[in-house]
């Protein structure tokens, strides 16, 4: 078998030198009844040609983003990757190598997460960053209980603006963990009013920019109403490129900021893996989940980094650790990483311009589609159009024209019957003229 | 103006560490950061000039420049090939690291998880669109399924932790169900400290188990700690010592007649996969790494994957979305209604781990029912190999055989002045990624070993004659030259204390520029 | 003035209604360089053998238990910014709080200095 380098041979001189007569005698420890006698009832081995044609023959069955018009977002959304960053990351020694827990031997990882901290604190406007947790769901739910550790409160209100992934998995974790996470109304014409909802007992707002339905809103008088009461601000940003164009979290007053780093550099990847991106204030550091990169010196004064305040870790702290993260997204934050580095400030700020101008065309477009109209009045790169029917039987007819619509926001909503007209819609760097007149068409000819 | 000169200055350092001019080392490239190669203006990647549009963003824009540094698509190639020449790497030689399982990652893995159709496939596509998506994720399910014996597995948690964390909770959630508030949690004392961590995350307070002098569970002192308000037991097996629990089956018999659960930490699945199916070990609920015994690589630190196996009594509380059968094909219950209405809610974004899912199928597909068998095989055997030969220079801390790891104790550094650290960073400047230190906390100075079924017999010769030499040369009174290690990595030791008490988080423009600028 | 350690290496200086509280000389060496220290607010109500400050070091993180009872009415400000002082000088620049001496009564459970140095000798 291809992948194990001993023979019959090797296996035989180890028995000897080990000194026992078979490989079953050192598993005489396992309890006879639940000793395998024979193999389990499962295909055997087989040679890369035969599982490539398996595996690509599931992968068939899909229906690939880029091969259609697709305008598919709510929280993952479809860019251009540069060639360079997947090439990079292929690197065997990017690849395959551990957390950096030896620092003498893991600096090109040190370093680049050391860059990456930086970037991802420059995008947010916030102080200080760490090296990536899961996805931006569980950054928000972590976010949370920080927020709750800070405050020493346990009553989180999180936004209707919030996507409802983010409102669910933190929800499961204030059953579980034991906080409240008062939950608002999905909120598609961003008209809720959170602040008059704080008091003395609430430990964060959890707010999103651009929000879940698309609005863009400043939320910097609600910081202020936040602060005073005692409480954080928590800002969630799904699309990290929308950075380049609006307001950052830190401009607005954030205490801390989780969010979703895939746009940059990773592909769509039916969901995962992702990147968890998480920052906030230099004074909360130690509150802070996840690994942490710090810069130090070795033993020839040379500049170096070592993974630091690790007592805040559970490998550590064990039980009183701040979180039992442990693995986090390494190789996905190397991804954005190097697509930062290839944009470059005027790359980045380019490319948020192109987003946002490609949505204005399209909201423009399919805001002439009789019976459809534009529910936003601010956006970045993603919008909420009313449809004259259920947004859902409509998505399902495109899909048969090889056109994915958007998401509807039932799929996201099935529990609110007043939103099953809405559909979410997002444009990127890369929709096309063509694109957006086939979706046009196509939806006038399914409304009509 | 770029600070490249100010940047490659700081790494002559005091000049001791290297004879040349550029503080560069042959292949080894002192490479500055990306800050500090900045050309304003400048990018790598081309972007057609953006339409003028009525902006829709209310006025809530960007204040200000954001401070990315601007490099060419050369620059930035040329800047992350040299940092990758600074990392180990399974490519490059063992990891001997207990617990992880670095094992080789093939690339037929990453060919099949770039294939179009999984990689530029949308979670939130219609589910026609995705069946075979969702067939994938479900012939993930039946190998786990099949592989461990259980009937249920949740495939959305991030990692290993993260299946902690889902397998705690449906405990929780079941022992609600039942009406039962049970707030204790027993964790053997060697455990990972993810275990404890979890279960403090969970509400549960953490009671240690202690370890008999065969390095396993005490089971007298295991069944006078169970009681009434004992909600679950969380043991890995084989241990963290290397050492497989003789006595599970009584383990688990004991934690169910108590009412309680059998939570198993499957990091070390890879020493009995193929051979023992763990539900026939009695235990309720396992998270598998993915990134451990299937492959997935590691990254530099992740991502991982951590699906969970379940009990039929725990089935019904995992968390969403749940692949399923119906009538139409595929589906996807990705809210707690219908035939998931007791499930825990949701615990990710999305739907899981897609890419590591590819990936750790192709592994399974390739190595099949016997490929499987034959891996705990050879790593069970790999290990003692290490244990044989190395036992006559190192203290293994418990008699007997081992599984697919090898606990040694610092024992035979006693009176050398070499401490086990010392020893680790010596098989640095041999080539070598030292094996995991102090961790289990059961034995002093810990040093656990676990070379997979990934390593030939060449090489696990060689590493056998480097630590027996290091081991002989620290009996020898070479204790100065252990202190001085390593001194041909890319850096000698680094200043940890400096890094926690003066922490630098992020690059900081000098004090000039920022003077300037103001 | 009364010197008296715990089991768990803290010591408690006593004069007259007012005691200062650190950790022991075996205890900074155990830790090795001190890297930060988390200190009681001032006001805040100890009790013996509860936890009562955390020490960390580059590679773990100890509880400081309280060894005696009483109210927290100073804390050593100098630490946030030289955690190392307690390394260096653990006896006397490195202490980390000051309380009231709540119960006197529970001064006898705790160790002379010959007592500890012989505890600590135990420990081998």
């Amino acid at each position: 078998m291809r992948y194990l380098p001993l023979t019959a041979a090797d296996r035989q001189a180890m028995l000897a030198a080990i000194g026992v007569p078979s490989i079953e005698t050192l598993f005489a420890d396992v309890p006879q009844a639940a000793r395998l006698d024979g193999l389990v009832d499962l295909p055997r081995a087989q040679g890369e040609l035969e599982v490539e044609r398996a595996l690509a023959a599931m992968a068939a069955k899909n229906l690939v983003a880029g091969a259609v018009p697709s305008f598919v977002g709510a929280g993952v959304y479809r860019h251009h990757v540069p060639a360079s960053v997947d090439h990079l990351i292929q690197r065997g020694e990017f690849l395959t190598s551990y957390t950096p827990y030896q620092p003498e031997i893991s600096q090109g990882t040190l370093q680049m997460l050391f860059e990456f901290q930086t970037q991802i604190a420059l995008l947010m406007g916030m102080e200080v960053a760490n090296a990536s947790m899961y996805d931006g769901a569980t950054a928000c739910a972590e976010a949370v209980m920080m927020a709750n550790r800070v405050t020493q409160r346990k009553k989180a209100i999180l936004s209707g603006g919030l996507h409802p992934h983010y409102r669910e998995v933190t929800r499961t974790h204030a059953r579980f963990v034991g906080f409240q996470a008062k939950l608002a109304e999905p909120d598609p014409e961003a008209r809720e009013d959170l602040a008059s909802q704080i008091d003395g007992a609430t430990s964060c707002v959890v707010v999103q920019s651009p929000g879940a339905f698309g609005h863009v809103r400043d939320y910097s008088a609600l910081a202020e109403a936040c602060h005073k009461a005692g409480a954080l601000l928590i800002v969630v940003v799904t699309e990290a490129v929308s950075l380049g164009a609006v307001k950052s979290p830190g401009a607005m007053g954030a205490d801390i900021v989780a969010g979703e780093g895939q746009s940059l550099g990773n592909a769509l990847n039916f969901g995962g893996p992702h990147l968890g991106l998480f920052a906030t204030r230099e004074r909360y550091v130690r509150q802070m989940p996840g690994r942490l990169v710090g810069e130090t010196v070795d033993a020839d004064g040379r500049r170096g980094w070592v993974l630091t305040l690790s007592t805040r870790e559970q490998h550590i702290r064990r039980e009183k650790a701040t979180s039992n993260i442990c693995t986090n997204s390494g190789l996905c934050a190397l991804a954005a990483s190097i697509h930062l580095a290839l944009l470059g400030e005027a790359g980045f700020t380019r490319l948020a311009a192109l987003n946002h101008a490609k949505a204005v065309a399209l909201a423009e477009r399919l805001a002439s589609v009789p019976g459809v109209s534009l529910v936003n009045d601010t956006f970045f790169n993603e919008f909420t159009v009313r449809l004259p029917k259920p947004a859902a039987g409509v998505v399902e007819r495109l899909a048969r024209k090889k056109i994915l619509a958007g998401v509807p926001a039932s799929r996201l909503y099935p529990g609110k019957p007043t939103l099953k007209n809405l559909l979410l819609v997002a444009a990127t760097e890369t929709t096309t003229e063509a694109d957006m007149s086939a979706f046009a068409t196509a939806l006038a000819q399914v409304l009509s | 103006m770029s600070d490249w000169s100010q940047a490659v200055s700081q790494f002559r350092g005091d000049g001791k560490a290297s004879p040349t001019v550029s503080g560069n080392r042959g292949l080894q490239i002192e490479e500055p950061l990306l800050f500090e190669q900045d050309a304003p203006g400048r990018t790598g990647v081309d972007l057609p000039e953006p339409p003028a549009v009525k902006s829709r963003l209310g006025g809530v824009t960007r204040e200000g420049p954001i401070g990315l540094p601007g490099l060419s698509e050369p620059q930035v190639v040329r800047h992350y090939t040299r940092l990758s020449q600074k990392n180990y790497a399974i490519d490059t030689g063992i990891y001997p690291l207990g617990s992880c399982t670095m094992k080789h990652n093939p690339r037929l893995n990453e060919r099949v998880a770039r294939l179009a159709g999984f990689a530029d496939v949308h979670p939130l596509q219609p589910v026609s669109t995705v069946q075979g998506a969702l067939e994938l994720m479900d012939t993930l399910a039946h190998w786990l399924k099949t592989l461990t014996g259980m009937p249920a597995v949740a495939l959305s948690p991030g990692a290993g932790a993260h299946g902690e964390l889902c397998g705690m909770m449906c405990i929780r959630a079941a022992l609600e169900a039942r009406g039962e508030k049970r707030t204790r949690v027993l964790v053997p004392e060697s455990a990972h400290g993810t275990n404890p961590a979890t279960a403090a995350a969970c509400g549960f307070a953490v009671d240690p188990i202690p370890a008999n002098a065969e390095g396993r569970v005490d089971l007298v002192a295991l069944k006078a700690k169970l009681g009434p308000d004992v909600a679950a037991l969380m043991l890995t097996n084989p241990n963290t010592c290397g050492l497989f629990e003789r006595e599970i089956r009584e383990i688990a018999d004991a934690v169910h007649a108590a009412g309680a659960f059998f939570y198993c930490d499957g990091a070390n699945f890879n020493a009995i996969v193929g051979r023992v199916r763990p539900a026939d070990l009695g235990i309720d609920v396992m998270h598998i790494n993915l990134h451990k015994t299937f492959s997935t690589p590691h990254g530099g630190g992740g991502p991982g994957s951590g699906p969970v196996v379940l009990a039929e009594s725990l089935a019904e509380f995992a968390p969403t979305p749940w692949v399923v059968h119906g009538a139409k094909g595929f589906e996807l219950l990705e809210r707690a209604q219908g035939a998931a209405r007791r499930s825990i809610g949701r615990l990710k974004g999305n739907h899981g781990q897609m890419g590591m899912f590819v990936r750790a199928l192709a592994f399974m597909m390739s190595h099949g029912s016997d490929g499987l068998r034959q891996v705990a095989e050879d790593a069970v055997l790999s290990a003692n190999y290490l244990l044989a030969r190395l036992k006559g220079e190192l203290t293994p801390a418990f008699p007997g055989t081992c599984m697919h790891e090898v606990l040694f104790d610092d024992r035979f550094l006693r009176d050398t002045g070499v401490t086990t650290l010392d020893f680790a960073k010596a098989m640095i400047d041999e080539g070598y990624h030292p094996m995991t230190m102090y961790f289990p906390l059961v034995v002093h100075g810990a040093l656990l070993m676990e070379p997979t079924e990934s390593e030939s017999r060449d090489s696990l010769d060689a590493f056998i004659a480097v630590l027996r030499a290091l081991a002989k040369r620290a009996k020898g009174g070479e204790a100065e030259y252990f202190h001085g290690c390593p001194r041909l990595a890319p850096r000698r030791r680094l200043d940890e204390t400096l890094a926690a008490r003066k922490p630098v988080l992020r690059w900081q423009p000098p004090r000039t520029d920022r003077q300037a600028a103001d | 003035m009364t010197l008296k350690y715990s089991k768990d290496h803290e010591w408690v200086r006593i004069d007259g209604a007012a005691a200062v509280v650190g950790i022991s000389d075996y205890a900074q060496t155990q830790l090795g360089d001190v890297v930060y220290v988390e200190v009681p607010e001032v006001g805040r109500k100890l009790e013996q053998g509860k936890e009562a400050a955390v020490v960390e070091s580059v590679k773990a993180a100890s509880e400081v238990y309280a060894p005696i009872s009483g109210e927290v009415t100073a804390v050593n400000a100098e630490l946030a910014g030289e955690p190392g002082r307690v390394n260096a000088d653990p006896m006397g620049e490195g202490w980390f709080f000051k309380m009231t001496v709540a119960k006197p009564k529970e001064l006898e459970a705790l160790m002379d200095e010959a007592q500890y140095k012989a505890y600590v000798e135990g420990l081998g």
